[in-house]
């Protein structure tokens, strides 16, 4: 009988092996895959058991931060400042998951990035409880609370940059949020909470400074086809060009006419400054056609069109149609048809018009830092194209700042500041009242802020509203609360 | 060149055994001292008078071995040491999450089991003095062995959980006979198949080069298989009913030497579980939790496999720390999950170590049956060991997904009192039969052998 006995435990030997196996392959090859699980409620357990870093201002005053909590949740998620950044730092919430910062650097606030190995080991070697690290963020207080007065009960989105390193100062989209009611360890609470917001027309979820909800730019791209009738040298800032009232355009019955129904100078001719300066669509239109198609994408592709940034929000990209005839042309050279934008992108514009041409990486967190505020990564401000030569930004500069003295950019003049700027009234087509827009910058010879603002629906104007009335002020805020005189 | 012969005297292992038991019993200790620190930051209450009640029941179970088994196997008693502590640390462990406190926990019930089964095999190996005595016994082991296999099936006594009826319940008892029925049905098997095994072996036809055996010799196997089904149908547990029958196919083919046996039961036990799973939806859903444990039909039939799963991913190489894990989420920690329960506080490497420690306990009993010298003592440790190989299989592949999940107690480690009960009884019969195998041979003359006996040689087969 010892035979059959030698040969059954080979068997038992395969079983066991097979066991051996087994249990590799779930501890250990798909261990990563199961704890990522998103139903996996000893990961959840684990995420609420380490203190979370904080999300702060640059003063080091807290936007984001982890309480003690009693409970099977060691620690409760708070937004000190209720909703006015809830789009920057998104929420984190045990029945939803993670938005906004809270998801994108989710990694570096729980603790786990690979980044942060040396900081894990260190903890582990003093014996410190670990903890996640906090981010310091680019955003000016200041500037992010008036951008959210201006805006008020409208809906709409301001984004504010630093032209010269890229740090967003301002991001704004309204309706806001207060995080505070996702986070809550009460999921009954937090489920209402979710459902109301998603039951809400208005989206207050969505992000409207980067993404989500693309618009179309209406005036404000006629910046973007100056510079790039400029840069090719279709024309100079004084080159008569044809304005009439209304501009007939080929293959189409359908004219291009002007916001006031009438020529944009004497002779239905007028120059590129002055074009801008009311912002005349027919010269605008006749500019398009006569730069081209392709040079129109390239310019705008320089100023950041088509980029799936991460700042690091994942940033939805700007575009320009790749298939365009004639009047599509016209029409997307005053910014209209599908050009579609983010109000990130149109700070962008002006941002690098700003910076003598240099288009900077936009960002949001200036640095990484540890629970005792030890650095553990310094942003460096990175180029990310040169959208205009210098002369040609420097020639814009003159005719947006021109545009803010005497042009339809009054609203936003701040006194004993050269401010550049330029209004956008975005037709939607679909029987709504328009988008009002404004892109701004100053102080026009040594920039510190760059700002667009849009208002959606016309706001509280309604069929009246037009960019620099109702977007100009809002701007103009904006700026003053950055601007250290 | 002169060849010498040299004397090996034989060496009982026993100050090995108590060195090792010792081991076992510090490992133990430690894990629980380990438990409580996490979990209270205190050393456990009654940590001397357990400690020195667990070393006064083994090392008496020990003393036993040297008195009336000395050449027992040395490892077979620290292995289940090991294991049984390691399941009571755990089931203590999870007492303290669920807020249960030393004395009504599940733990201090787990640990009187312990208690009793040690004294129980002790029991059976101070009076059972000769295997060979269970020969006796053939027919009532059988009637015992197939009345406690279908016991639950009764109206009144046998329960339902979760889907299989292989519980009875007795006022606040509950009992699982099958493990029971496991030890009567394998003294059944090894005794009547060694009184069989040369018609079974010998007589056929050869066909396709295997010698199949005669219509009418197909009787055993086909009652085997009918009451594996019976179990399958009627008790709604795969475990069981493979474990019933890969043990009897097992023995057959140990028996006979024939290779036809086993792929007659394999054929036999396929077709029979082919059936089961067209005609009965519970064995479909075992089936559906198996391949996919996390689609969406799956969790609302039952998140326990995926959360088992998930828990063991948590542990990942090291675990997380005795105490550090979160064991609870999974359903069943401490009985069927028992295994995952490990697996996320001790890590790969430690169920690396409890699989090993099995395996040893097996690969004992399976060397037990290469030394012992009676057919029938062959065929009982051969079926003793292969039975808990198989169990552990059976069970701890149900969790890692090898099977279909059954309702199958990790040997030593589940909480459950029969279960233990049975186990430790094994151990005992094992211990019993391992001491007739290393024992020498008594020459005529009286004088002992002088035979190696570490290995001791094949005994051909015949008694």
């Amino acid at each position: 009988m010892n035979l059959p006995i030698i040969r059954l435990s080979r068997v038992v030997t395969a079983l066991f092996a097979a066991l051996l196996i087994a249990t590799t392959v779930i501890q250990f090859a798909q261990a990563p895959s199961l704890r990522a699980r998103p139903d996996n409620r000893r990961t959840l357990l684990d995420n609420y058991s380490r203190a979370r870093g904080a999300i702060l201002l640059p003063g080091d005053q807290a936007i984001a931060s982890s309480k003690a909590s009693a409970g099977e949740l060691a620690y409760l998620r708070s937004y000190p400042q209720g909703p006015l950044y809830s789009h920057v730092t998104g929420y984190y919430s045990f029945v939803y998951g993670a938005a906004g910062l809270e998801a994108a650097s989710d990694d570096l606030l729980s603790g786990s990035s690979d980044a942060l190995f040396y900081k894990r080991v260190s903890d582990l070697l003093s014996g410190k409880q670990a903890t996640g690290a906090s981010l310091q963020l680019t955003l000016n207080p200041k500037a992010q609370a008036a951008a959210s007065k201006g805006l008020g009960n409208q809906r709409g989105a301001v984004v504010a940059i630093n032209p010269k390193t890229g740090a967003i100062l301002a991001m704004v989209s309204h309706p806001e949020y207060d995080p505070n009611a996702l986070a809550t360890h009460d999921s009954n609470d937090a489920v209402a909470a979710m459902n109301a917001l998603n039951a809400d027309p208005t989206r207050p979820l969505v992000n409207r400074a980067i993404a989500g909800h693309l618009y179309p730019p209406g005036s404000v791209f006629k910046i973007v086809t100056a510079a790039a009738a400029l840069s090719n040298q279709t024309v100079t800032e004084a080159t008569q060009i044809p304005a009439p009232a209304r501009m007939d355009l080929p293959q189409t019955s359908v004219p291009l006419p002007n916001y006031d129904k009438a020529p944009c100078g004497p002779g239905e001719q007028t120059t590129l400054q002055h074009a801008l300066e009311i912002s005349c669509n027919t010269a605008f239109g006749w500019l398009g056609l006569k730069v081209g198609a392709d040079p129109l994408r390239a310019q705008a592709a320089k100023f950041g069109f088509g980029e799936s940034l991460r700042v690091p929000l994942r940033v939805t990209p700007s575009s320009v149609p790749a298939e365009l005839n004639p009047p599509q042309l016209a029409q997307s050279a005053i910014g209209q048809y599908e050009v579609r934008v983010t109000p990130l992108q149109v700070a962008m514009v002006s941002a690098a018009i700003a910076n003598r041409g240099v288009l900077m990486t936009p960002y949001l967190v200036e640095r990484v830092v540890g629970a005792n505020l030890d650095i553990l990564d310094q942003h460096t401000p990175q180029q990310l194209s040169q959208a205009v030569s210098p002369e040609v930004a420097a020639t814009l500069t003159r005719m947006l700042v021109s545009t803010v003295d005497t042009g339809t950019g009054k609203p936003a003049r701040i006194s004993g500041v050269a401010v550049a700027g330029k209004t956008g009234t975005a037709e939607q087509g679909n029987g709504l009242p328009p988008h009002a827009w404004f892109t701004a910058f100053a102080p026009a010879d040594d920039p510190q802020v760059a700002v667009a603002v849009v208002v959606e629906d016309g706001g509280n104007m309604g069929e009246e509203a037009a960019g620099g009335r109702l977007a100009g002020p809002i701007a103009k805020a904006v700026m003053e609360a950055v601007i250290t005189r | 060149m002169i060849t010498t012969v040299e004397t090996i005297t034989p060496r009982t292992r026993r100050n090995v055994e108590l060195v090792l038991c010792l081991f076992a019993m510090a490992i133990v200790l430690g894990a629980w001292v380990n438990v409580d620190l996490a979990l209270k930051g205190v050393l456990p209450a009654g940590l001397a008078t357990v400690a020195i009640g667990l070393l006064v029941l083994v090392v008496g179970f020990h003393l036993v071995l040297r008195w009336r088994a000395s050449f027992a196997d040395p490892l077979l008693l620290p292995v289940a040491t090991l294991l049984n502590g390691m399941g009571l640390v755990m089931i203590h462990r999870l007492d303290l999450a669920g807020g249960r406190d030393s004395l009504s926990g599940n733990a201090f019930r787990q640990l009187q089991w312990t208690g009793l089964s040690l004294v129980v095999a002790a029991a059976v190996l101070w009076l059972l003095r000769d295997h060979r005595l269970l020969q006796r016994y053939t027919y009532t082991a059988m009637a015992a062995g197939l009345a406690l296999l279908l016991l639950p099936l009764l109206p009144g006594l046998g329960k339902e959980v979760y889907g299989s009826r292989i519980w009875i319940g007795l006022g606040n008892y509950s009992f699982q006979p099958g493990e029971i029925a496991k030890i009567a049905l394998t003294v059944f098997f090894a005794a009547y198949l060694v009184q069989t095994r040369d018609v079974l072996s010998l007589a056929g036809r050869k066909f396709v080069g295997l010698t199949l055996p005669r219509v009418r010799d197909l009787g055993p196997i086909i009652a085997a298989w009918l009451v594996s089904l019976a179990v399958l149908v009627f008790e709604r547990d795969l475990g069981s009913s493979l474990l019933f029958f890969g043990l009897f196919v097992a023995m057959l083919y140990v028996a006979t030497e024939r290779i036809s046996w086993i792929a007659i039961g394999l054929s036999l036990f396929a077709a029979g579980t082919y059936v089961a799973y067209l005609l009965f939806p519970h064995v479909q859903r075992r089936v559906m939790l198996w391949l996919d444990p996390f689609s969406k039909e799956s969790i609302e039939q039952s998140d326990q496999l995926a959360k088992g799963l998930m828990g063991m991913a948590s542990g990942g190489l090291f675990g997380t720390g005795l105490g550090q894990g979160r064991p609870w989420i999974t359903s069943f920690p401490d009985s069927d999950f028992i295994f995952p329960s490990l697996g996320e506080e001790i890590g790969l490497f430690g169920v690396f170590a409890l699989l090993v420690l099995y395996g040893l306990f097996v690969e004992r009993g399976l060397r037990t049956a290469l030394g012992v010298r009676d057919g029938f003592g062959k065929l009982l440790a051969i079926g003793l060991s292969f039975s808990v190989a198989l169990q552990v299989f059976v069970v701890i592949g149900g969790v890692t997904r090898i099977i279909p999940l059954t309702g199958l107690t990790t040997p030593f480690m589940s909480l459950g009192g029969s279960a233990l009960l049975a186990n430790w009884t094994i151990v005992a019969l094992l211990l019993r039969i391992s001491d007739q195998a290393r024992r020498p041979v008594p020459e005529p003359d009286g004088i002992p052998a002088r035979l190696p006996l570490r290995d001791p040689a094949p005994a051909g087969g015949m008694p």
